[in-house]
């Protein structure tokens, strides 16, 4: 494939926008839902999780994967190319540990992803990945949460909250009222189902949703089924 | 003739309580022949980690380099100072990358964690076996005589002023026994707070 093109196919507009990524986060904003919200003592990943069809077997599908021990993510846009950086960032983490034999830092994977992810702008032959990922680690040496968003551009921030996919200006709305920095972890799941709740349509039952945390001195967790309907109980 | 005794050369390095030592020769010699009397074979990596090489002369001053230009990009990209149990992995990690033709150099490490503060004695073979030492290590010539000395003298939990009694005797007396090792040697004590450096007056045959 990038030997027959030696030329990227993105490039410049006349306005000095990239419009294949102008595309791509169209892409994304399209998508399913995301949040992610990052509280004292951990961070939580959520998203909507809705089957076409009552045909579907869902339970094999997953969209909040678990990265490295203690690192996870979640993305809203075109499942298929998140399946490839999921794969990409394991490697990643898997390579820094083989020489530093040490987890990698939530920071030195998201800076790794980001960058395979602009390559994906720059080189022949490629179009960029249609997701944004929200990467979620809690940072053993620095004790404490981080989340990240890694765009399809390359670009990445740090979030203490954030919403992406479809409606994700609600979201975010919606968390500027309702985040707070002392929160805890128990309290921010709630905000985050709450937040998927605005864009939802229809029943939230713990089938359509997923949902991951990442808690100090415990690795990465998607939540089963039934721990799901446990907080949707609750709320 | 034996690669790693073309030049010779001895380090130790000592654990202490909350602080280690670290102390080489300082001789260069190519066989018989002593060339320089202050060559250096210990490299700071940190403000308070520090790596010895012992072996063939280019490669202590390449692998030093190479180590230098690892550690620089990684404390760039990391933002923090590198810790000495990941010094370990990155020189493991630097040698095993030539497994089959390999640096001939075996490196000490010595530091104090920057995080927890724990002093930390450490070493490799000359193809990256890491080994974490609880009281010190050795590299060099003059091994042998290296490890008799450290095993009389070391005790736990030295202060930095023991520590560096006892790393001192240990090296002169050493290298006294080698005709390779010698010509003045070079002590590193490495405390929480600063590093102490001092010149030893040897035997200067």
């Amino acid at each position: 494939m990038s030997e027959r093109y030696s030329f990227s196919l993105t490039t410049f507009s006349p306005s000095g926008k990239l419009v294949q990524i102008e595309y791509a986060l169209a892409a994304v904003a399209s998508g399913a839902p995301s949040v992610g919200i990052k509280a004292k003592d951990g961070v939580v990943l959520a998203t909507e999780k809705k089957q076409k069809s009552i045909l579907y077997d869902d339970t094999t599908i997953h969209k909040v994967e678990q990265i490295t021990n203690n690192i996870g993510m979640v993305y809203s846009g075109m499942g298929p190319d998140y399946r490839v950086l999921v794969k990409a960032a394991r490697k990643l983490a898997q390579q820094y540990q083989l020489t530093y034999s040490e987890d990698i830092p939530t920071v030195q994977l998201v800076q790794r992803v980001a960058n395979v992810m602009q390559e994906y702008t720059q080189q022949g032959g490629v179009r960029p990945f249609g997701v944004s990922l929200l990467i979620a680690g809690w940072d053993v040496d620095e004790d404490r949460p981080y989340l990240y968003q890694c765009d399809p551009s390359g670009a990445y921030f740090a979030w203490k909250a954030t919403a992406m996919g479809k409606n994700h200006t609600n979201g975010k709305t919606f968390l500027e009222k309702r985040y707070s920095e002392e929160v805890g972890l128990e309290d921010a799941v709630q905000t985050a189902i709450l937040t998927l709740k605005e864009s939802f349509e229809g029943q939230m039952t713990e089938d359509n949703i997923e949902i991951g945390i990442c808690k100090k001195g415990s690795p990465f967790k998607r939540l089963t089924s039934s721990e799901v309907k446990d907080y949707l109980a609750q709320s | 003739m034996s690669i790693m005794s073309y030049n010779g050369g001895a380090i130790m390095a000592m654990r202490g309580k909350d602080c280690v030592a670290i102390a080489a020769d300082r001789r260069f010699g190519i066989q018989a022949q002593t060339v320089s009397m202050d060559f250096d074979k210990i490299f700071e990596m940190g403000p308070r980690l520090y790596i010895g090489l012992a072996g063939l002369a280019t490669d202590i001053q390449t692998v030093s380099e190479r180590l230098k230009f690892r550690v620089n990009l990684y404390e760039l990209r990391e933002n923090r100072r590198i810790k000495p149990k990941t010094l370990l992995s990155v020189v493991s990690n630097l040698l095993y990358e030539r497994r089959f033709g390999p640096y001939f150099i075996e490196p000490v490490i010595a530091g104090i964690d920057p995080l927890t503060l724990e002093p930390y004695v450490a070493s490799c073979d000359l193809i990256g076996c890491p080994m974490v030492a609880k009281d010190f290590a050795v590299s060099g010539t003059c091994s042998e005589q290296m490890y008799g000395m450290c095993e009389s003298l070391w005790v736990e939990d030295m202060t930095p002023d023991q520590l560096f009694e006892a790393i001192s005797q240990a090296l002169m007396n050493s290298v006294d026994r080698d005709a390779l090792s010698g010509w003045g040697a070079i002590v590193h004590i490495i405390e929480r707070d600063r590093v102490t450096t001092k010149t030893l007056k040897t035997r200067m045959d």
